[in-house]
């Protein structure tokens, strides 16, 4: 198991250099900063002294090497426009993001394989096909659509819930939270729903595949020939094969929730990392844009760990050949 | 002597959209405490069917349509699912096919059979593991403690085998209901389980049904055997008698298949054609077309009738010298 950790954790790290490099050459290309950061009326002279200060007049490779260093030492760079450490500013947000993302992750998780494994058990009932056709309404609609018409029907017409913002927040565990306060729990809701949907759809419909595909394995029917109870039958015997396809999806869709937030933080005005970098992009503010996809990268690479040590917990298949390896 | 398991003109029926596939049709056979019945047939003939209607444990769009199974007195299909819960695993067990299938991949060993234990009996868990010790023990796993604590995947398919006897001997069932549980194992070893269960089943007092395919198999094995066709018994009698001298003439065909090893490269003998199928099964008898006695007689179907003590045949025209050939010297 160690043997396979360390082995796992060097191509995480392979992974991440391979990215930082991408990223560094993609930024570079897009454009020249000076041209937005500078004032239009400033002189050649300015110019010239704005880029050796951001230290754009360096070759590439001397840019990406140190680049790199100061990565190495914690530090992604200075935000061109706010004057501060790029990493700073996004750690500034990334509780929010984190925070929505968990909370949808919850609900699509909380919600999805209960309505899943019930479609796949009763596929021809009402209840199954009902579920599998919301399912498909939940990931064909676009996302930024639902989430209007979310705010439209909860906080406009039915006015149960404010349409947009944090709300109030409260300190956990030294960052700042909304789900602790009434308040900001309420403005959690919709975003989180809105963020939800889509994977939730995803985890139906993948639940379902499996629960169908389980039930007509044999160990099912020797379970139920053991006299076991419907209910042991399907909380244990299908649920923990079903879980496995599952986590991976999970994992996956974490990373992506985290990330790629961005959608529904526009619509909810919701002040995470992806309104940052939307932010950031138009500014041409390279440091942020820099810091930002390598923070995803490592969150993602971070979670796929996690979910292989998860997947080796929940087959023992797997655990053993690990073991070998 | 009342019967251990009566099961009367048993009908099981798939509803498929190619229309009603009638898998099993009119089986009736009965079975002694202790007995041990071969259900003998080739594929689709019903066999494994039967087997799963006793424990109601068909598969959709399969349904036990008509007849009775009546068990130590109680009719398992008016009883249905509450009365069949708390007779599965413990007054009937089924071993199944492939032991590859039946572990369940994602549990130990000790998860499966602790289970079994507690869906019946209200017993601590360390009294339930100390009763799957035994068990594993009796069909001769050695070091039980570590195999409890492995997985399926860590063994081997006659281990394993063994650990779905192990399980289906947990709770001392009256009848085990066995469907061709040595097909997928290495011959050495389908020798060992067979001699085991046999006898497990004299000990213990089990009755058992062994459904197969293997005529040599069960031979050596049941009290009585019953030869299914198309989802019928078509000839039902103590084994020794109807090998030695098969009256229907598709039981005679079956044993005639099996090689004989005398003669080195005779020809081996064959029935010829292909059982029909369920949903487009000719009139009358349902062997006549593969038959090498029907005659128009044979376009209305016989029923099941005595034949000799203690023995029946389906079959207008029986067989009834003594055969020519015996099975095996």
């Amino acid at each position: 198991m160690i043997v396979y950790l360390v082995r796992r954790v060097g191509q995480s790290l392979l992974a991440v250099m391979a990215m930082a490099i991408l990223v560094f050459l993609g930024v570079y290309f897009i454009g020249n900063p000076v041209d937005v950061l500078i004032n239009p009326e400033a002189t050649q002279a300015d110019i010239i002294a704005t880029t050796e200060r951001l230290g754009l007049d360096k070759p590439l490779y001397q840019q990406f090497g140190i680049f790199i260093w100061n990565a190495l030492h914690g530090d992604l760079g200075t935000s061109f426009v706010y004057g501060r450490p790029a990493l700073e500013i996004i750690l500034d947000r990334l509780p929010a993001t984190m925070e929505l993302a968990l909370v949808a992750l919850f609900l699509s998780v909380g919600i999805g394989i209960p309505l899943g494994v019930w479609a796949g058990l009763r596929p021809n009932s009402i209840a199954g096909r009902t579920i599998m056709g919301g399912s498909i309404l939940g990931f064909s609609l676009p996302n930024f659509w639902q989430g209007m018409l979310l705010i439209l029907v909860f906080a406009v017409l039915l006015g149960w819930l404010p349409a947009g913002g944090r709300g109030e927040t409260t300190e956990f565990l030294g960052l700042q939270v909304s789900f602790l306060t009434w308040d900001g729990l309420t403005h959690l809701i919709l975003p989180a729903i809105n963020l939800a949907l889509f994977k939730m759809s995803l985890i139906i419909r993948l639940a379902r595949a499996n629960t169908r595909e389980v039930c007509l394995q044999d160990y099912i029917k020797f379970a139920r020939a053991k006299g076991l109870s419907g209910r042991r039958v399907v909380l244990v015997h299908v649920l923990k094969n079903i879980m496995i396809p599952v986590v991976t999806i999970i994992g996956l869709e974490l990373g992506s929730m985290v990330a790629f937030a961005i959608v529904t933080e526009t619509v909810f005005a919701w002040p995470g990392m992806g309104k940052l970098l939307i932010d950031s992009i138009n500014l041409l503010d390279r440091p942020v844009i820099v810091a930002y996809l390598m923070l995803t990268v490592l969150i993602i690479v971070a979670i796929n760990l996690l979910v292989d040590v998860i997947y080796s917990l929940l087959d023992p298949r797997i655990r053993l050949s690990e073991m070998k390896a | 002597m009342t019967k251990l398991l009566d099961v009367r003109d048993l009908q099981t029926h798939f509803l498929t959209r190619d229309g009603v596939a009638k898998a099993v049709d009119g089986v009736s056979f009965s079975l002694d405490k202790g007995q041990i019945l071969g259900l003998v047939g080739e594929s689709g003939s019903g066999k494994s069917v039967t087997g799963f209607s006793i424990l109601g444990l068909v598969d959709p769009p399969g349904r036990v349509t008509g007849g009775q199974i009546v068990f130590d007195g109680d009719d398992l299909v008016a009883g249905g699912e509450p009365m069949l819960r708390h007779l599965r695993g413990k007054r009937i067990a089924m071993i199944f096919q492939d032991p590859m299938m039946t572990l369940n991949p994602v549990l130990r060993i000790d998860t499966q059979m602790v289970e079994t234990v507690r869906a019946h009996e209200k017993v601590s868990r360390a009294e339930a593991l100390r009763r799957s010790r035994e068990a594993l023990v009796q069909v001769g796993i050695s070091s039980p403690d570590e195999r409890l604590q492995s997985y399926p995947h860590q063994f081997s398919g006659g281990m394993r085998q063994r650990v779905a006897i192990a399980i289906a001997l947990l709770h001392k069932p009256d009848l085990i209901i066995a469907d061709e549980p040595t097909t997928a194992l290495d011959v050495t070893i389908q020798a060992q389980i067979l001699s085991e269960v046999q006898e497990l089943c004299v000990k213990s007092g089990t009755a058992l049904i062994w459904i197969t395919h293997d005529l040599a198999v069960v031979s050596s094995l049941a009290d009585r055997l019953a030869v299914m066709y198309a989802g019928r018994i078509i000839e039902e009698g103590p084994t020794a008698e109807v090998i030695a001298n098969p009256r229907h003439p598709y039981t005679r065909g079956l044993i005639d298949s099996v090689p004989q090893g005398k003669r080195h490269g005779a020809m081996l003998t064959q029935i010829k054609g292909m059982t029909p199928s369920l949903l487009n099964l000719p009139q009358g008898c349902k062997f006549a077309p593969r038959c090498p006695r029907a005659d128009d007689a044979c376009l209305v179907e016989p029923s099941l009738a005595p034949a000799g003590a203690d023995r029946s045949v389906r079959c207008v025209h029986p067989h009834d010298e003594p055969p020519g050939k015996v099975l095996a010297p």
